[in-house]
């Protein structure tokens, strides 16, 4: 067993891990933080997508040795304390960017990572370009695609 | 995934220590090919080495006639310099079109040109621009360097530091992207610089990433996709998988060839 440390939504945490342990085994089995889905567990399907010092990985391709001493942002580190929804979660509310929901916590941390690369301003062919990563299984896209271009343009407000 | 040792080295020299120590162990860059074949159980290092704490490894710089590129450096970070994108495009675009954006902000140079996979993408750039491979230890031409299927010139123990790129006037790279993998079904990288003219290819041999010689003597008169109008490369020693049969491949190799020399001409 090895300790690993890091910061989680803005929390320290510790745990004692295996080194073959992967980031989403850690935050789902040891931190409890669910939200970060494990889809194909073959880099494929977008599902397990995280923050790491800001910037989009997918979890279940990452050891979380690796990432001891990085910031890592999960779904459930977007809403503000009170629980008013990230306006990138409220615009996949608002425009039903979701069926089953398996995708969505993947899909919204993907969708946060467009708006850091390419600004506010986000157009369909460039947001179904950048959702390479991530996979729909109900095929839901269309709402997908229209809830990122509105919740782009909200986080600007 | 079976077990393994975890190892964090600050320097090159206290990694090759590592390696040295743990015979079977392996180097870790950005983990997006390593990690998936050890979760398969096809790979079992006794121990892992991570790279990312080892100060000095990433970053694009120019240096002199030459980009060099640190062995740690994200395709995300190599596709969006703009040092690159303004010295030449054709390298910058190869990174680009590797996975997908979550893979791209993970995967690195080093990491991509040491599993030598042969359906990747910088085997194609490295050997289709002449670079070199600088380790801990010498500094390989591209053109030994990759030695076959999942197989280099790297011995025990050798760390890929950096990757030194010749700045060629005309380059380009033109890939038929497998949709479902985002890897190269093939991939054709040419270039031009003074008299030396490439034309690397990868995802169609059986052997990993190999030149087209017969092009590149063709293209000697003028560089342009009209000198291999109507030219064809043979099937035998193409790949032959699920995807695509080695006449399909042998013919992409053509129709790709010619359209990365007018891409490098535009």
């Amino acid at each position: 067993m090895a300790t690993v440390s890091m910061t989680v939504n803005g929390k320290a945490v510790t745990g004692d891990v295996e080194p073959r342990t992967l980031l989403v085994q850690f935050l789902r089995e040891n931190l409890r933080l669910t939200g970060t889905h494990v889809g194909c567990d073959t880099s494929q399907c977008g599902a397990c997508i995280v923050h790491i010092d800001g910037i989009a990985a997918k979890a279940c391709t990452t050891l979380a040795l690796q990432v001891e001493g990085a910031s890592i942002t999960t779904i459930e580190g977007l809403a503000e304390p009170g629980g008013k929804l990230h306006p990138m979660q409220e615009a996949f509310r608002e425009h039903h960017g979701l069926q089953c929901g398996y995708c969505t916590p993947g899909m919204i941390m993907s969708a946060l990572d467009i708006v850091r690369r390419n600004g506010n301003n986000l157009d369909e062919h460039t947001i179904r370009d950048q959702l390479d990563g991530n996979i729909c299984r109900c095929t839901g896209y269309h709402n997908i695609v229209k809830a990122i271009e509105a919740g782009a343009k909200a986080m600007a407000k | 995934m079976y077990n393994f040792t975890f190892h964090r080295p600050t320097t090159v020299r206290q990694a090759a220590g590592l390696l040295a120590r743990n015979p079977d162990g392996k180097l870790l860059a950005g983990g997006h090919s390593l990690l998936p074949v050890m979760k398969q159980r096809l790979a079992q290092p006794s121990a892992i080495v991570d790279l990312s704490l080892v100060e000095g490894m990433s970053g694009v710089e120019v240096k002199g006639r030459s980009v060099v590129i640190g062995a740690m450096t994200r395709h995300a970070d190599v596709a969006n310099s703009q040092v690159l994108k303004d010295l030449m495009p054709g390298l910058a675009s190869v990174p680009g079109s590797i996975g997908d954006p979550q893979v791209r902000n993970r995967g690195t140079i080093g990491g991509s040109i040491a599993n030598n996979d042969p359906n990747a993408d910088y085997p194609a750039a490295c050997l289709g621009l002449g670079a070199t491979i600088i380790t801990n230890k010498r500094r390989i031409a591209a053109d030994d360097f990759f030695t076959g299927m999942f197989s280099t010139a790297l011995e025990e123990g050798e760390i890929i530091v950096k990757v030194s790129f010749p700045v060629a006037k005309k380059a380009a790279y033109e890939k038929f992207k497998h949709p479902a993998s985002g890897f190269a079904l093939v991939g054709v990288f040419v270039s031009k610089r003074g008299p030396d003219i490439r034309v690397a290819v990868t995802g169609a041999g059986s052997n990993g990433v190999f030149r087209v010689t017969s092009f590149e003597e063709a293209l000697k008169k003028r560089f342009a996709a009209k000198s291999i109008e109507g030219m064809t490369i043979p099937a035998s020693g193409m790949n032959a998988d699920i995807h695509a049969s080695p006449e399909y491949r042998a013919h992409l190799v053509a129709v790709l060839a010619r359209r990365a020399l007018a891409k490098a001409n535009a």
